[in-house]
């Protein structure tokens, strides 16, 4: 059954990311079983496409997830599935996966409530039915993995073609099914029936109450819209550029206001049927004056008229009295002493809490003295006023101290401001803030030591209960994100396995929003400005001028779901080809398949790239995916664990080598307890992280690393411009990841009810951009990581088996080349160990995880070297010849280490250039962060870089941002004297964050380009992908 | 904000004479009951101090006639707290003081400020009790040091009635009041002493604050009260303790750049536990709402 399911839901996953590329759709498997789901999952796919197209926008990112949900799902039914879906594959192909994905959809519903409930426990329910035929039941992943290895052994025998498809299919199928965990189980019953209907999409229509008090609807797919995609609606509607200050709120089961994030899906968020939303301002910009565009300021007024009005925001008598004559201003223009009616016109108005008539008699006295202001003018006075108020963008939240006295918790710009009634009594500001965490009900602040304090202290409050810590922790990471960062953090690094919430702050930060805004260019939009009666009155009037935003709308819509992308990026990834190499997982570093797949990586992403680049998601896939010649297997559980994509590409070419398929399925089934879990992390995944790091230990190294989620174009230059792609090194690193993901699927069992923020380190970005941050913290977590990096290569734990492989591969390559790259895929997964023990945790988890498959070659990564040998020998050729186009020389080594998704990664980053392995940090307390990090490093052979930690010299560090995107590039340049020899390292790091799909494969194809372009005489000597996505929070 | 412009623009000053009964204990567990004064050398003082206010800085003086009755009612900053147009008259801790606040509330009304009562024992306020001296108010926000004579619910009556401020606590650890060891010497500058007590109220006040102050810091702790005024002359002005009662402090005050330095003596009634600062309330009459 198992395997069969697996299969089952490996096809249907494949089919997805064929669905997606239908033209990349390679030969179909030969098992019929496969097939069928294959079928079925391009159908699907097809269907996907087709609603996107309909829908235009992220929808269609929602829809692989729900399709490779319903495809793992589906797997335990597979036979019925796979006999429907081969039908339809052949004819309907596009068409009927709209249904499918309809039935994703509504999986995906129960899914959710499943999961939100628990995800793990979901998980593990549907991998023990999966895994009852793997052996192992607990996770999702397992058995995606599971059936992937089937598929890909069927297919070994079957076309190898098919089988690379399946492949591919198997990786998103494996997204999916994380993301869906819980729901899997439901799915898998109903999906063939759901896939049928599915395809038409229900519509809802959204109510947005706006700031003038008019209501705006719209209308939106039910399952699959995502918050997002209602903002720019509203964003279009009211003509607004500089959205970035603004959001939309929902009210939850318990009356309460929360942000829609959005990341995620509607549905999954207002769990309820009240489509009823506010838009709002969500960032108060500490400056006004240095908006933009004066709707922009209107729109601000008209939040801080309402604050103020309701008393949220307390002001003075003469405060309120002032803000009221500049709105009558700006509203009314001068004062016109023959009109009889200013009183009692003015007291329908409503300007305070305690309005009185002396209160509208000074409004009035005041009005007179503004005469000539025009309304703008009018506005930014108001704005000039309120700002200066103490509560000006003061988010306050009930809370306890640690003696049960009853406080308010405020967040604002500059950070975390205590009051007990009225009077404040604390004030964390951000930069003293070290970590931010919540637990239960639990709110908790780790305080950097001050001057005379020797040790970091911790602050707690209770909150009311644990949506409420949650809620603050969420705002905390948000605000900090914005005002106090650069660049958005990444979603943590691999926080899979915690149990914490991987929440990020997705948008833009005030730096990137301020630096968006500069480049408006469009003449000022007319608008109307409504009474403060704020009745029926709306600003309709304001014709949707907006060019940018309608563009960026629709391109972010596209985009939307970074991590239903990614995921499908990854199920691509397999289908595209051993170009995935990049992307994939590199778990075991046998010399022979990292290379070759690096280079066919690297090649075949261009390449995919160009086919793809109308399904981004695809391309994005291929990244994660170059690595799959790797042992089939074990890379994909590896991929489905930490990274999905990769693994799940390295799978494919697994399938290809059928022995190497074999022991993967083995490997699956021995891990596919743990697979589940991995499962629910790859839907966690929201944001990618593309690092790349080139080590040259001779030349100059440069890391690229690059945020998948924000910029595509991602500028990597290899200071070795040979870039050598070990295909069998990448195989097996897969491998290696796969018994990471167990561990990472151990950490997702972990409740959520927790989560941690280290605002400090805004993980790589901050690392170049923000050495002020580096603060004894930050030595401490990289001391800490390096430990941890010192200790991976050694222990079995993923990270060590990261590093492992890429030493081996390294020695292997300096024996064949002297310049070889490593294709490392990290993914990290961080276990959600609450407390410290976290490091330990993970590290056991790993080793859990790796002995199943270490078994054959017993090295450092015996179930790595295991697989690989084998697949690795068979993959090579195919690899290679894929890999060939890829430009780099060397056999990239691709090793897949699941990294902890601690939200430490930060500090990781910004510890060493090398950090890309180090990545990981042992997370004390276990915050469940829905982010997915997948770290893909191409490394040459040398390893002499590795020693010198030396510090590099910051050459430089631009930021260049975009709509959507940031990308942030950073090099290093260390030079050693080795012997008499100069060494010079060149360490480029490309941050690309945004809010869109961003295509990896084209942004590293491009970083390596240009890197080799710049340094001629220089090799690659190491490439780290590096990708975080945030995955959709589940919400309490 | 309306209310909102760099501290040290006064118009007025608001003083009461120094009665007879100057330094004689009114009540029970009178502070200073051991201490000598001279009374007519403090008369003589509060004359200098009043004639470098009208004189010298430029500042329309309010002298609210003394009353034997009321021994402290010289101690005029603690009846009340006076932000922009509205004055919060005070209750100060010993029950035989809140009679001081009659005469001054009459003053107020008289200079048009919006007064704000702190309401009877009874009612949201009970048990509140304030005093002026313990109230540092920056131009930005005001800092309560939460004393023997002020606590927590007076803290939050000055909360509620200046809401454009943020309203923090400190500790009072230096002395007996808050501005015994500290005061405003500039519209970004704070001074006060280096003792270990001020330190510690200074470092939370550091951290309470989103502002950024500069500190001026004297080794006297009576030298770090002083009254910085910016005159209608656009001066800046500073009235700090002389060199025979703070030699040491004197030339930190030397490095204030083109300030106007007066030295006031302040010896006697610094022996009752009050500050050059306790002497005089002022008052901005001229505050615009641009």
């Amino acid at each position: 059954m198992t395997t069969e399911a697996g299969s089952e839901t490996e096809v249907k996953e494949k089919a997805e990311e064929s669905a997606a590329q239908p033209d990349q759709s390679e030969t179909a498997k030969p098992e019929s079983q496969e097939v069928a789901n294959v079928e079925g999952g391009e159908k699907e796919k097809g269907k996907e496409k087709e609603k996107e197209g309909k829908e235009g926008k992220g929808i269609t990112r929602y829809l692989p997830t729900w399709f490779k949900k319903q495809k793992s799902q589906t797997s335990p039914t597979k036979e019925v599935p796979a006999t429907e879906e081969p039908v339809s594959k052949g004819v309907e192909g596009e068409e009927e996966p709209a249904p499918e994905v309809n039935g994703h959809a509504e999986e995906v519903e129960e899914k959710e409530e499943v999961k939100s409930e628990e995800v793990k426990e979901a998980t593990q329910p549907e991998s023990d039915s999966n895994a009852s035929a793997d052996t192992e039941p607990a996770k999702e992943e397992k058995v995606e993995d599971a059936t992937a290895k089937s598929p890909e052994k069927t297919k070994d025998t079957a076309v190898g073609e098919g089988a690379e498809e399946e492949k591919k299919k198997e990786p998103e199928g494996h997204v999916e099914a994380e993301t869906d965990g819980g729901e899997s189980q439901t799915s898998i019953f109903q999906s063939p029936l759901r896939l049928v209907r599915k395809n038409k999409m229900k519509v809802v229509v959204c109510h947005v109450t706006l700031l003038d008090g008019t209501d705006f609807t719209c209308e939106v797919e039910q399952k699959r819209a995502k918050g997002q995609y209602l903002f720019f609606k509203v964003c279009e509607h009211l003509n607004l550029l500089e959205k970035d200050y603004f959001g939309l709120t929902y009210k939850d089961n318990h009356d309460e206001k929360c942000w829609l994030d959005p990341t995620k899906e509607i549905k999954r968020q207002i769990r309820s049927n009240n489509w009823q939303f506010a838009f709002g301002v969500k960032f108060y910009p500490p400056d006004p004056s240095q908006l933009t565009e004066d709707i922009t300021r209107y729109l601000l007024c008209l939040q801080l008229r309402e604050d103020v009005a309701s008393g949220r925001l307390p002001c003075s008598f003469v405060t309120h009295a002032l803000l009221g004559s500049y709105t009558l201003q700006a509203e009314l223009g001068d004062h016109e002493p023959d009109q009889p009616r200013p009183l009692d016109f003015i007291s329908q108005l409503t300007f305070a809490p305690n309005q009185n008539k002396e209160m509208e008699e000074k409004i009035l006295e005041l009005h007179k003295s503004h005469r000539g202001m025009t309304p703008a003018q009018a506005d930014l006075q108001f704005l000039e006023n309120a700002k200066k108020l103490s509560m000006y963008g003061v988010d306050l939240h009930h809370a306890k101290d640690s003696e049960g006295v009853d406080i308010m918790l405020g967040v604002c710009a500059n950070g975390l401001l205590v009051y007990k009634d009225r009077l404040r009594i604390n004030r964390f500001a951000w930069p003293k803030i070290l970590k931010i965490s919540y637990k239960r009900n639990n709110f908790y602040i780790k305080i950097r030591p001050g001057e005379t304090e020797q040790f970091e202290s911790t602050v707690g409050f209770k909150l009311q209960n644990h949506r409420s810590a949650k809620r603050l922790w969420k705002v905390c990471v948000e605000n900090h994100s914005f005002f106090r960062l650069n660049a958005p953090e990444p979603p943590t690094k691999a926080r899979f396995l915690t149990l914490g919430s991987k929440f990020r702050y997705s948008g833009r930060t005030q730096a990137q929003t301020r630096l968006a805004s500069s480049l408006i260019d469009r003449p000022a939009p007319s608008f109307e400005r409504t009474s403060s009666k704020r009745i029926s009155r709306s600003l309709d009037g304001a014709p949707v001028i907006s060019i940018t935003e309608a563009g960026s709308e629709t391109a972010e819509n596209g985009r939307d779901h970074r991590l239903e992308l990614h995921s499908d990026s990854k199920a691509e990834e397999v289908d595209l080809s051993p170009a995935d190499v990049e992307a994939i997982p590199s778990q075991q570093q046998s010399p022979g398949r990292a290379e070759p797949a690096l280079s066919q990586d690297l090649d075949k992403t261009q390449d995919e790239v160009l086919k793809h680049q109308a399904s981004i998601s695809q391309l994005k896939r291929s990244f994660m995916e170059a690595p799959p010649p790797s042992p089939p297997q074990p890379n994909q559980w590896e991929k489905r664990l930490t990274s999905s994509p990769a693994t799940i590409r390295v799978q494919q070419h697994q399938v290809v080598s059928v022995p190497q398929t074999e022991a993967a399925s083995a490997d699956n089934a021995s891990s596919e307890t743990k697979e589940p879990a991995k499962t629910t992390e790859v839907e966690i995944e929201e944001t990618v992280v593309i690092q790349e790091v080139s080590r040259a230990p001779k030349p100059g190294v440069v890391t690229v690393t690059a945020d998948p989620t924000a910029a595509p174009p991602a500028e990597h230059e290899p200071q070795d411009q040979k870039v050598k792609v070990e295909e069998e090194a990448a195989l097996a690193e897969v491998e290696d990841v796969s018994p990471m993901k167990p561990e990472k699927a151990s950490s997702d069992s972990e409740s959520e009810e927790e989560a941690e923020y280290h605002p400090n380190v805004p993980a790589s970005i901050s690392q170049s951009q923000i050495p002020e941050e580096k603060e004894e913290e930050e030595q401490m977590k990289e001391e800490e990581e390096e430990q941890q990096q010192a200790s991976a290569p050694v222990v079995p734990s993923l990270p060590a088996e990261v590093s492992q492989p890429a030493e081996e591969t390294s020695q292997e390559e300096e024996e064949e080349e002297s310049k070889k790259e490593e294709m490392e895929v990290e993914e990290k997964k961080d276990d959600q160990e609450e407390k410290e023990s976290g490091r330990e945790t993970e590290d056991s988890t790993d080793d859990p995880m790796v002995t199943p498959e270490e078994a054959p070659e017993g090295l450092m990564v015996p179930e790595e070297s295991a697989e690989a040998g084998p697949t690795e020998d068979l993959e090579q050729p195919k690899m290679n010849g894929e890999a060939s186009l890829v430009e780099v020389d060397p056999r990239p080594q691709v090793i897949c280490c699941s990294e902890p998704p601690v939200v430490k990664t930060e500090m990781v980053t910004i510890s060493d250039t090398f950090a890309a392995q180090k990545t990981e940090i042992a997370t004390k307390e276990v915050p469940i962060v829905h982010t997915e990090t997948k770290t893909i490093t191409y490394e040459a052979a040398q390893l002499d870089g590795n020693s010198d930690g030396e510090p590099g010299v910051l050459m430089t560090a631009q930021t260049i941002t975009s709509e959507s995107l940031c990308t942030t590039t950073t090099t290093h340049i260390t030079k050693t004297l080795k012997g008499g020899l100069s060494e010079t390292r060149i360490e480029k790091r490309i941050v690309i964050t945004g809010d869109c799909d961003i295509d990896h494969d084209q942004a590293l194809a491009q970083a390596i380009k240009e890197a080799k372009e710049q340094h001629p005489d220089m090799s690659v000597t190491r490439v780290v992908v590096h990708k975080e996505t945030e995955l959709a929070e589940e919400e309490d | 904000m309306a209310n909102m412009c760099p501290y040290g623009r006064f118009t007025h000053a608001v003083v009461r004479g120094i009665p007879e009964t100057f330094g004689k204990t009114a009540g029970e567990g009178r502070e200073n009951g051991e201490v000598t004064v001279d009374q007519a050398k403090a008369q003589r003082q509060f004359g200098c101090l009043t004639g470098a206010l009208r004189q010298k800085v430029g500042l329309q003086l309010i002298e609210i006639p003394p009353d034997p009755e009321l021994p402290e009612s010289w101690r005029v900053e603690d009846v009340a707290v006076i932000q922009g147009d509205t004055a919060l008259i005070t209750r100060p801790f010993k029950q035989q003081r809140r009679s001081e606040a009659d005469a001054v509330r009459r003053v107020m009304s008289e200079l048009n400020l919006t007064v704000v009562e702190m309401g009877d024992e009874q009612g949201d306020s009970g048990g509140a009790t304030l005093e002026g001296s313990d109230v540092l108010f920056t131009g930005r926000e005001f800092f309560v040091g939460i004393s023997s004579h002020t606590n927590r619910r007076g803290a939050e009556v000055l909360a509620d009635t200046f809401r454009d401020f943020a309203v923090s606590t400190v500790p009072v650890c230096g002395g007996a009041r808050l501005k015994n060891f500290c005061s405003m010497g500039g519209p970004d500058t704070i001074i006060i002493s280096n003792g270990d007590g001020a330190k510690k109220t200074l470092r939370m006040m550091e951290q309470l604050t989103d502002h950024h102050y500069d500190v001026l810091t004297v080794p006297e702790e009576s030298a770090a009260n002083c009254i910085y005024v910016r005159g209608p002359s656009k001066r800046d002005f500073l009235l700090h303790r002389p060199a025979e009662e703070c030699p040491d402090s004197v030339s930190a005050f030397q490095k204030l750049p083109d300030y106007t330095l007066l030295p006031t003596a302040c010896s006697e009634a610094s022996k009752l536990g009050a500050s050059l600062s306790s002497l005089c309330l002022l008052v901005n009459r001229k505050h615009t709402y641009f």
